[in-house]
């Protein structure tokens, strides 16, 4: 790879030189003089009523400093807090547990070894309670309510939405010669960064001010829940996220623990410092998906796909804890409608508590597309099995033309910019699409079952425009500020937050562009509320096509301002120049112009300037996103099937990406990576299980299994480019879009392989277990643990 | 009880709870933060560290019984300013992320390497199922350890 191009291409990232050499800080890294260390006694039921907190053994341990228990908290009116979704969420139980793994007593020691041995102590008297485990009974008459903390609340029902045209998709579906349904179940899978989530909560008795060090994806927002939670004037907390060991939306909230450490700082007047061990972390951190839904796919009998009808029943656990624009209670499920020209759409997502962990919206899912998109190629692939048509054949019939754009699908969205045929037809081409059906032609014949699965996904990112997108009432745009100091070295901050993206390299290179100058002479600062403009941070894929937009408009204006700075240094008219890559020359003379070093110099000089023209070059701008952005991409994967076994072994995988303009493409292809991974693991081993008392059986890495080295094939790429009209790079941001857009990929090819057994569907993940158990003819509820 | 624990060619005597963990000893200890800590079950392997040569994963390693042997982490793998060819692999090959599986798979690449110069992508893949990573979808990770193979003469060390 070579370095340094001038703005966008290829580069080695700036942030691995202390990443190699174990110089990274991640928030557990931080030492800060004084600190003592925290545990969290948690609930070993599902639900059950408190009888008794009784901590008097605890407290008397020689190395306890403090324990909290909600009535402490409940004092100090901090036992409960406000969720990223308008629910309220317990820091602490004071009445039930609602889940296993719930906070109930925060243990404040001088080690932490000793905190977790005087968890042991602590004796808290549970009277059980039912839990309701299967969210299809939720709303049973019978079934256990689980939040009466709320007045009234007589059932567990959360919110009802729908998008579309009900009466319109009915009249298409009467009149569909070819209607195919199926159930499918997007199981409760969990993010699982590397590094566990993490706090340092140190509270100044003489300033009043709050440091927070947390493994945040959105400082800023945390900031200001932290004010709203504690009731700390929000000038006076400072949240601080360095390195981030991976996010993926697990990140995103602000979880008990956090409240509990800043309550522990002020009781204790000292740092106080927890990090959360991996069980933990499955257990009671955002979970992702557990989506159940029903879905209908009406066509003509030539296989013109006419409409879609989707009914979603969506487990948020016992709190409302998603995090997603208000507006949008399921996220954006309702872009279910594709990649495909649709007559009429209709969906309804109903949301229920049950007695698990809160969350939802996390795991790289771009606010629930991921449900979406698995949910409409599983269908595409059951209406190619129902009419006998080849499903990529039956995709390229269906796709929108290029012509069509900007679309506006049946259930509301405006989509910018594809072309969509010629990624799928860059997809066939690439993987050898027929030689691969005439290999499973011949190896059926031996056999052997090879699968080929196709997915075409149409991705919602860069959320969002204001005026309908916010988190707790917090417009979705972005801040950035750039200097320029006399030197001509710049430096940009930024409100989003890297846990892995390379914000450090790919922002920089976004300056570089826009002012000519080298990316090595722009410092990116990130991760510091107290050092970066306001922003809602990382996630939705919404770095790029926000936060980019908004560091690129940025050095925009300080070029126009270097514009003003060289007309004063040439006196010349602003008119009169012209802008080459890091120059301001002169109109038909290139040889007379000032280079943004030199302008720099000037800008910070005594230089007279017009009148109203600031000195000095720097700038800044919150940007408001148009629209979303929609990448989009065309997925093939094969596999391998021993029908024997159940085992699946994934030969090949295939991905065409287009995400726009490609700012450092080394970093997009990593990006897409990643996501192929989270694909296979979702759709072939991940799962959150429960077993009907409630008991979580996913709560360690032995039982919670990802893919490795050995399960993932060498990921084939290719690209087609297409911008979007509406961000001033053309980028369009790619986070998310293997995510995505991979399950459905893995999961239609293990469906093909099972053709020859008659299988129709089964749900993920797809385990030795599960194919086995499919072949056989009696599938496997894994999610339930249920026989 | 007390230790003895050459880490990274220095010598370090302590007293330790016999319960306490090596990658905790590592971190809080010697203040060596470059070994992470991910699942305390065996499975991630972000806290791999030579033991003796060997690469362990120090989240179930305990401290005392590093006694009287010798320790390599992620902070020894550099010559001083002269990085080590897999270090110089994963930086041109994109073979990281959010860094944090890191530290790890260098210190199991290098013990490959020293064991098996020319490795095949597939005796890598194998060398690194052991561990985890949540960003790359290793892809790139075997291209840094292949890129190491091809420029190791190259090593300062």
């Amino acid at each position: 790879m070579t370095n340094t191009p001038t703005g966008f291409g290829r580069m080695t990232r700036k942030e691995d030189a202390r990443f190699v050499r174990g110089r990274g800080t991640y928030v557990d890294d931080v030492r800060l003089p004084g600190t003592l260390h925290a545990a969290v006694l948690r609930s070993p039921l599902a639900h059950a009523r408190i009888t008794a907190i009784d901590t008097r053994a605890a407290e008397a341990h020689p190395k306890v400093r403090v324990v909290i228990t909600g009535a402490v908290l409940a004092d100090r009116g901090l036992a409960w807090m406000p969720t990223l979704s308008g629910d309220v969420q317990a820091v602490l139980a004071t009445d039930k547990v609602r889940f296993q793994g719930q906070e109930v007593a925060f243990v404040i020691a001088d080690d932490p070894y000793s905190a977790r041995d005087a968890l042991a102590l602590v004796d808290v008297d549970y009277d059980p309670l039912p839990p309701v485990v299967d969210a299809r009974t939720a709303l049973d008459p019978d079934a256990p309510v689980i939040r009466d903390d709320r007045e009234g609340r007589r059932d567990n029902h959360i919110f009802d939405w729908e998008a579309g045209d009900a009466a319109a998709t009915d009249r298409v579906f009467a009149g569909a010669a070819v209607v195919v349904a199926q159930d499918v179940l997007y199981p409760r899978v969990h993010p699982a960064p590397l590094e566990t989530c993490a706090v340092i909560a140190d509270h100044d008795v003489v300033t009043g001010k709050l440091t927070v060090w947390a493994t945040t994806q959105a400082p800023h927002a945390h900031r200001t829940l932290l004010a709203t939670i504690t009731g700390i004037p929000e000038h006076r907390i400072r949240v601080v996220s360095p390195d981030v060991g991976g996010g993926f939306g697990n990140k995103v909230p602000i979880y008990p623990a956090y409240v509990c450490a800043v309550a522990g700082s002020m009781l204790t007047g000292r740092p106080v410092k927890w990090t959360e061990d991996r069980s933990e972390n499955l257990m009671a951190t955002t979970f992702a998906r557990d989506y159940h839904m029903h879905g209908e796919i009406a066509s003509t009998v030539d296989g013109k796909i006419l409409a879609l009808r989707v009914r979603v029943l969506a487990d948020h656990g016992a709190f409302n804890g998603t995090a997603q624009p208000s507006k949008y209670p399921a996220g954006f499920f309702h872009i279910v409608t594709g990649s495909y020209d649709l007559e009429a759409a209709h969906c309804s997502v109903t949301g229920v508590y049950t007695n698990k962990a809160p969350g939802g919206v996390a795991y790289a899912c771009s606010f629930r597309v991921a449900e979406a998109s698995f949910l409409v190629e599983r269908l595409v692939d059951l209406l190619a099995l129902e009419l006998d048509v080849d499903p990529a054949e039956l995709r390229m019939r269906n796709l929108l033309r290029p012509e069509q754009f900007p679309y506006t699908c049946s259930t509301g969205w405006e989509y910018d910019s594809g072309d969509y045929p010629r990624a799928l037809a860059l997809l066939l081409e690439t993987a050898g699409y027929r030689e691969l059906r005439a290999e499973q032609a011949r190896r059926r014949e031996l056999g052997e079952h090879l699968g080929i699965g196709l997915s075409f996904f149409t991705e919602a990112v860069g959320a969002g425009p204001r005026k309908h997108m916010d988190i707790v009432g917090l417009g979705m745009a972005d801040g950035a500020e750039l200097r320029v100091h006399p030197t001509g070295k710049a430096v940009l901050r930024i409100s989003v937050q890297s846990q892995g993206q390379g914000h450090e390299t790919t922002f920089a290179q976004i300056v570089a562009h826009e002012l000519g100058i080298g990316p090595d002479d722009v410092d990116v600062v990130h991760g510091d509320t107290d050092a970066t403009p306001f922003g809602l941070g990382t996630y939705g894929s919404r770095s790029t096509p926000v936060s980019g937009a908004a560091a690129s408009m940025a050095a925009r204006k300080v070029r126009e301002r270097a514009r003003i700075v060289a007309s004063a240094m040439l006196e010349v008219s602003p008119d009169d120049l012209e802008w080459s890559p890091g120059r301001w020359s002169v109109r038909g003379d290139p040889t007379a112009g000032k280079s943004i070093t030199e302008i720099a110099a000037a800008a910070h000089s005594d230089l007279d300037l017009p009148d109203g023209v600031e000195g000095q070059l720097d700038a800044s701008c919150v940007y408001n996103p148009p629209n979303l952005t929609f990448p989009f991409g065309a997925y093939l994967c094969v596999v391998e099937v021993d029908p024997g076994t159940g085992q699946v072994v994934v030969r090949r995988f295939v991905a065409v990406d287009d995400c726009g303009v490609r700012i450092n493409p080394s970093i997009v292809e990593g990006q897409v990576h990643g996501g192929l991974a989270d694909g296979i693991g979702v759709a072939l081993m991940e799962l959150i299980a429960f077993d009907p008392d409630g008991n979580h059986l996913g709560g360690s890495f032995m039982d919670y299994l990802l893919p490795t080295a050995v399960d993932c094939p060498s990921w084939e790429l290719a690209e087609t480019v297409t911008p979007s009209p509406h961000h001033p790079l053309g980028a369009k941001g790619i986070g998310e879009c293997a995510t995505v857009g991979s399950p459905a990929a893995v999961v239609n090819a293990v469906m093909d392989a099972l053709r020859p057994f008659g299988v129709r569907h089964a749900d993920m993940p797809l385990t030795p277990a599960a194919v086995w158990r499919a072949i056989q003819g009696r599938p496997l509820r894994g999610d339930l643990a249920i026989d | 009880m007390q230790i003895a624990v050459v880490v990274n060619g220095e010598e370090h005597v302590r007293d330790v709870e016999p319960r306490l963990l090596l990658v905790h000893f590592l971190r809080e200890d010697l203040g060596l933060t470059g070994t992470h800590w991910g699942c305390d079950t065996s499975n991630c392997g972000v806290c791999v560290v030579h033991l003796d040569g060997v690469p362990v994963k120090s989240c179930t390693v305990l401290a005392v019984m590093a006694d009287g042997r010798e320790v390599r982490t992620v902070e020894g793998l550099a010559r001083g300013a002269d990085l080590d060819p897999v270090q110089r692999g994963f930086i041109a090959c994109h073979g990281l992320q959010c860094g944090f599986c890191t530290p790890g798979m260098l210190m199991t690449a290098r013990w490959l390497l020293d064991h098996d110069p020319d490795p095949s992508t597939e005796d890598i893949r194998a060398a690194l199922s052991g561990q985890l990573c949540r960003c790359t979808g290793y892809e790139n990770i075997v291209r840094s350890v292949r890129w190491a193979a091809e420029n190791g003469s190259e090593a300062a060390s």
